[in-house]
């Protein structure tokens, strides 16, 4: 019998995409530093934005600032980081609905232990100093009132 | 009043609306979204008797039980009938083209191949599919279906249990098989000798 065969295999793409004029807003605003979501015909503010309205397909056009602070809607506790997370220490993930918002975006919750973390608390947003049109532009969240 | 789902929304004409804070700024336009997979490869049965071959400089396939079918690289089952394919069948490294591609363009990650290069649909002389080549040896634009070709191997002391052990396929300078008779047509050809269609 023939010793077993293994090898390392790796599947790589370096896609770009252009992002159409919602999302590409979306990501401009991330770069200048604001977050933004669309408003829908009933008032109704969808973050992060999508080109279209999710119940009557009708286009959104309506770009409106939200946040930076919001509500932890549910969370989860990553211990460790996979190799390719955009984070290299354990963290949380969460479903965040920012302040003018209705839906709750996806994004990480930077805090040192999942003690620090409960449905219902406040935190806000902290950015990168150097940004470039990208939802890693946006570091992850915090506690409202934790140091920057 | 809620939009009729089966008709495709309008496109968007690009005309959003943005708070004042971004009406001067040069908008994004595009967005990097690289995808990497890892993966620990472990050939089963089949690919594992491939690729062993190999380092003896044979090539296997395997023969479908239902119509003698010749199926290279064996996957252990013939895909069409789902019936598992024990027999290997060892092939020469001799065949044709059967379809081809030249590239002219660099791929992320492949500075190996030189441009411009071939990617050939190999059908070896007594299999019934193709399999994927280089083609080399030959200036680009003399390639053509039906081609009879060649393999050139590493020497001895660098074969591996490896598909990498064929370097390319070089012309032979036999005659070419009929286009008609080439590639994905060699088998309909085939069965049709065989029921007496072309008798």
């Amino acid at each position: 019998m023939a010793e077993r065969l293994r090898a390392d295999l790796v599947l790589e793409y370096p896609f770009t995409r252009t992002t159409g004029p919602v999302i590409g807003a979306f990501l401009t605003g991330l770069r200048e530093g604001i977050i933004l979501g669309i408003r829908r015909p009933d008032g109704t503010v969808l973050c992060p934005p999508t080109e279209y309205d999710p119940e009557t397909s009708a286009p959104l056009t309506e770009l409106v600032e939200v946040g930076p602070g919001g509500e932890l809607v549910s969370w989860t506790w990553v211990d460790p980081p996979r190799s390719q997370s955009p984070w290299d220490q354990p963290h949380g993930l969460g479903m965040i609905r920012l302040d003018g918002a209705d839906t709750p975006m996806v994004h990480g919750l930077l805090v040192d232990s999942a003690n620090e973390l409960s449905v219902g608390m406040r935190v806000t947003a902290r950015w990168r100093s150097e940004r470039e049109g990208h939802i890693a532009d946006l570091e992850g969240f915090v506690p409202e009132g934790a140091s920057q | 009043m809620s939009a009729d789902p089966s008709v495709p929304p309008a496109a968007l004409s690009g005309e959003v609306c943005l708070p004042e804070k971004l009406a001067d700024v040069e908008p994004v336009r595009s967005v990097r979204t690289p995808i990497r997979l890892e993966y620990d490869f472990i050939p089963g049965a089949a690919s594992s008797g491939y690729l062993n071959a190999f380092a003896d400089r044979k090539i296997l396939g395997q023969r479908s039980p239902v119509d003698g079918a010749v199926f290279v690289p064996p996957r252990g089952v013939d895909p069409r009938h789902g019936a598992a394919t024990p027999d290997y069948v060892e092939l020469p490294d001799t065949g044709h083209v059967g379809g081809f591609c030249v590239t002219n363009l660099p791929i992320p990650g492949r500075d190996d191949l030189e441009l411009p290069y071939v990617s050939a649909w190999i059908h070896l002389d007594g299999a019934d599919i193709g399999f994927l080549g280089l083609v080399a040896g030959i200036d680009t634009s003399e390639v053509r279906m039906g081609m009879r070709v060649q393999a050139v191997w590493k020497p001895d002391d660098q074969l591996g249990r490896t598909a990498e052990n064929i370097l390319y396929w070089a012309p032979t300078g036999e005659p070419d098989i009929p286009v008609t008779a080439a590639g994905t047509n060699a088998w309909h050809a085939k069965q049709a000798v065989e029921s007496g269609d072309q008798g």
